[in-house]
């Protein structure tokens, strides 16, 4: 049995012990959101966060993460408001067939979290290096993550100043 | 920035995409994602020789594997008459080999089980006999005298497949041998693969007690599928029921029938459960089919002012184990008679050889229309050597030779009637952008400090839009493609279509353009694709066809439509059709623009209030079969520094104009161009599936086949001018794979221009930094 806290909310399944973090939470706990794209961990399209960092889920077991919080795409919308990073994404024209997006969506919400300082062009550009996508070019994912971070920062400072 | 989806006239606007809000979600509805109820899972096992008999296959370890629950081999299959299955291309392959097999990772034995991990399991267990046989890896070697017959199956004993040719040969060998100048260059594109991030796979689902199959695939092209696979399975083809679902890219990969799509249907028909079948990713770039694989000579005559006088192409085409090209039928080498390009030669000849070799089946239409982006590269980088030849500026050298605007229609000497296009503007807009004069400038000075700089310029034209029927079909069915529209009596409309996108954003740029013509907004219209029993027969999406026609279909589908909604709007205003005029947004008297109705008063009139003896309801269905392809075309820019210490190549700046002719949405115009030139900069540095001399995969996975990652993928700088097809509805031209045909050549040429002050003409790609640093070391230029 594994038991975990996926998206704030614990769930547990019965799978077998070489059962991939990638399949328990796709086959196991119904949340398809997470894709698989290969068998080397290189596309990056089943990364979720574990802990609150980003990891590729298709080369963790299952059973590796008892007890841990997971955080996949289905988390990202709060009470009916899209993160801002998927409004971005929507605005920007930063996805294209979807494939790849919920991972790219994860790995750029852990590199929102833990850089507080400036980010430019280059390190959006590094940090989703382990992110393939096929259709867009990249040149509007970036785009659609530097906005992101301006807005919650203008967010951040309207509380400030409330 | 982008408009909202609410307002009126949205052609030619940054509508924002209808499809992303639950693509953003995580809830788009992939293959892998549908589970079925008791669904079973399929596992395949491959073979790990190139070329081997097979002496015996013992599958008992299999069935003991817990949870397994079948094994079909080729010989079962055999009793069956499904061992072999037909190729677009007019060959036949084997769905599991029977006697041998002819590539490393074919298909041998399919396993079904409970579970994913047990199927896997099962096929391991299975043992074969192998006897290694000769293996033939180079398609030169394929053709002498020395080489294995392949394909003992064939009535001809040997490995040629195809001779095919086009032009005039005489004419063209006469014009080269009077021409003051000549130029020959060998040029070669490797295999590579589309390698969607998505892999292909189906859930074949047949219930015993309707006779219905429904088969959920990864299809670009989902009635062809549903054909084919009557064709092969014998069942009737209206009892089987095809959806594409949400398609994670598909870039020509997802266009075929592949074997483990037959073995699953068949394992389904045996058990009465549903079958899930997806590729790995090795399974995906090891089998299904790749692209390219092209080796080709050309040679140019000029006169000493550079004007071109002749081309003559000789082209070796390596297809692998069975001629799995996936071609229109007349067109063994698919368009690359486009290989004369954006320049006006009296006269040209080009011929291909298709060859059997020990390797994967193919080749696919990888972003591209059909061998476009062969041709395409082979014409860019000869006139590169041209221009070096001459000593004469690239640009320049280009803008002479050009087919000028007024030439349009233009009769190429291969035969293609081009639609439309200004070569020179797009070219001079590009040269605008990147400031060509101070560039050069820049280039001489940095060139004095011991840099080595390039700029690759790439002119091209291509073809798409397959096609007029009287010359495109596949396997007989000829290449329309359609649309139906049906507005519901509050005004909002569903429009179903033949095609299939993958991501190109057919869910708003069809409603948009479906939209414009009704009178309404993006919002008002439901675009629906992939699903055979409700969608109209369609060819499917790839080729850059879909704007080119299923978009004319649309644009005709609605205008029928308008044409009845005139009548009723005449009846509603009270005054003669004729009386009736259309506003863009709503019908108006003649004279009288207060009386006024728009397109949700006539849709209601439509279903309530009709005029007498008029057939009720506001629908139509369109079958657009296109007067001509159309020819998008390009001028692209690449500037690149070479690091004299690694032989690793920096691009700097790449600028790209595109004229795709009516932009319904110029917002996914951008993306899309952004992705291929994206896929055409991987192409040129970094992708080849190579073998060893025992034909091994080298490049079987993305640890070795290499995808452009963020960090390396340049900036992209992109303009358009807008030069409308004259015969499409709504003037647009197709844009998806303009950046992936067009992009090779103008990488190539720029570090060709960086290294060509040491004698160097033609590097091959990918260009690897190690090859890079070898020319470096070799001219004394390493550090």
């Amino acid at each position: 049995m594994v038991r975990v806290t996926i998206n704030k909310e614990p769930r547990e399944a019965l799978v077998e012990p070489r059962t991939l973090l990638a399949y328990f939470i796709r086959d196991a706990l119904g949340l398809t959101g997470t894709h698989v794209g290969c068998d080397t961990t290189s596309c990056g399209a089943c990364t979720v966060l574990l802990d609150g960092v980003p990891v590729k889920s298709c080369t963790i077991l299952a059973i590796a993460v008892q007890g841990h919080e997971i955080e996949t795409v289905e988390g990202l919308e709060q009470e009916g408001v899209l993160h801002p990073l998927q409004q971005a994404f929507w605005d920007n024209h930063g996805l294209q067939c979807g494939f790849c997006t919920p991972g790219m969506l994860m790995t750029s919400k852990a590199l929102l979290q833990s850089s507080p300082g400036e980010l430019n062009e280059a390190d959006v550009r590094r940090a989703i290096s382990g992110n393939l996508c096929r259709c867009t070019g990249y040149v509007n994912i970036v785009k659609a993550v530097l906005a992101a971070r301006e807005r919650l920062r203008e967010a951040q400072e309207e509380v400030r100043t409330s | 920035m982008s408009i909202d989806i609410t307002e009126s006239r949205p052609l030619g606007k940054a509508v924002k995409r209808k499809e992303d809000p639950r693509f953003i979600r995580g809830q788009g509805r992939y293959l892998d994602d549908i589970v079925l109820p008791g669904m079973l899972y399929m596992a395949l096992l491959r073979s790990p020789y190139a070329h081997a008999r097979i002496k015996q296959i013992r599958t008992q370890g299999a069935l003991q594997v817990p949870g397994v629950k079948a094994v079909i081999t080729g010989e079962d299959l055999a009793a069956m008459n499904l061992a072999w299955m037909p190729t677009m291309a007019g060959d036949r392959q084997m769905v599991l080999a029977t006697g041998k097999v002819l590539f490393q990772y074919q298909e041998v034995a399919a396993v079904v089980a409970e579970s994913r991990e047990a199927a896997e399991d099962g096929a391991a267990a299975i043992e074969v006999d192998y006897e290694p046989l000769p293996v033939v890896v180079g398609p030169f070697f394929a053709l002498t005298d020395k080489a294995p017959v392949l394909r003992e199956d064939r009535e001809s004993k040997n490995n040629h497949i195809f001779h095919w040719e086009v032009g005039d040969k005489e004419a063209t060998q006469a014009q080269l041998n009077t021409s003051p100048v000549r130029v020959t260059e060998h040029i070669r594109m490797p295999r590579v693969h589309p390698a969607p991030i998505e892999p292909c796979g189906c859930i074949a689902d047949f219930q015993r007690s309707t006779g219905k199959l429904t088969w959920y695939v990864t299809s670009q092209a989902p009635h062809a599928h549903r054909t084919v696979l009557s064709m092969v399975s014998g069942l009737p083809e209206h009892m089987i029921h095809v959806i594409s679902p949400d398609v994670g890219g598909g870039f020509g990969n997802k266009v075929p029938v592949y074997p483990g799509y037959v073995c699953a249907v068949v394992m389904s028909l045996k058990l009465g459960k549903p079958i899930k079948w997806i590729e790995t990713r090795t399974e995906n770039i090891t089998t299904t089919n790749f692209a390219r694989d092209y080796h080709m000579s050309a040679e140019i005559g000029a006169t000493e002012d550079g004007r071109v006088m002749a081309l003559k192409v000789t082209t070796i085409a390596d297809h692998g184990a069975f001629d799995a090209a996936a071609d229109p039928s007349k067109f063994p080498a698919g368009l690359f008679s486009i290989v004369t390009g954006s320049y006006q030669f009296p006269v040209a000849f080009a011929e291909v050889d298709g060859v059997y070799t020990n390797k994967a089946p193919g080749g696919i239409a990888y972003r591209c229309s059909f061998r476009v982006t062969e041709a395409s590269f082979l014409i860019e980088r000869v006139m590169n050597t041209l221009a070096l030849k001459l000593n004469m500026d690239p640009a320049e050298l280009r803008r002479r030779n050009f087919v000028p605007p007024e030439a349009f229609p233009y009769l190429s000497p291969l035969g293609w009637t081009y639609d439309s296009g200004n070569y020179d503007k797009t070219l001079t807009r590009a040269l605008e952008m990147i400031d060509y004069q101070g560039l050069r400038e820049s280039q001489r000075k940095r060139r004095d400090r011991g840099e080595l700089v390039g700029i690759g310029i790439s002119t091209f034209t291509e073809i798409v839009g397959a096609g007029p029927s009287h010359t495109f079909d596949i396997m007989g069915i000829k290449m329309f493609d359609s649309c139906e529209i049906r507005v519901h009596p509050t005004g909002k409309v569903i429009a179903r279509l033949g095609t299939r996108h993958q991501g190109q954003g057919h869910e708003t740029t069809f409603a948009q353009l479906i939209a414009e013509e009704l009178g309404l907004s993006a919002a008002d219209v439901l675009i629906e694709e992939g699903d055979t029993d409700t969608a109209p027969y369609g060819l499917g999406t790839y080729a850059s066809r879909s704007t080119p026609t299923a978009g004319g279909a649309a644009a005709l589908a609605a205008r029928r439509i308008r044409s009845k909604a005139r009548q009723i709007a005449a009846h509603l205003l009270e005054v003669s059709p004729d009386d009736v005029e259309w506003d863009g947004t709503g019908f108006v008297a003649a004279g009288a623009s207060s009386r006024r109705v728009n397109m949700s008063d006539v849709a209601l009139a439509a279903y309530t209030n009709l005029p007498q003896g008029m057939e009720p309801g506001l629908e139509a269905t369109y079958y657009y079969d296109p007067p001509n392809l159309t020819f998008p075309n390009g001028a692209y820019i690449a500037v690149v520094s070479i690091d004299r210490g690694t032989g690793q190549v920096r691009v700097e700046r790449f600028v790209a104009v595109d004229d795709c002719g009516t932009v319904i949405n110029p917002m996914v115009v951008e993306g899309q161009v952004h992705g291929g030139l994206t896929e055409g900069f991987g192409i040129a540095f970094m992708q080849e599936i190579a073998f060893d001399e025992e034909g091994n995969n080298l490049s079987p996975n993305f640890m070795e086949y290499l995808v452009p990652t963020a960090v390396e993928t340049p900036k992209w700088e992109t303009d358009r001018t807008v030069t409308p097809s004259p015969h499409h509805p709504i003037g647009a031209k197709g844009v998806g794979e303009s950046p992936n045909v067009g992009s090779p050549a103008a990488f190539v040429n720029a570090v060709v221009d960086a290294l060509s002050p040491y004698g160097i003409t033609n590097v091959e790609i990918p260009l690897f930094p190690w090859k890079i640093w070898e020319i470096l070391k070799e001219k004394g230029l390493a550090m």
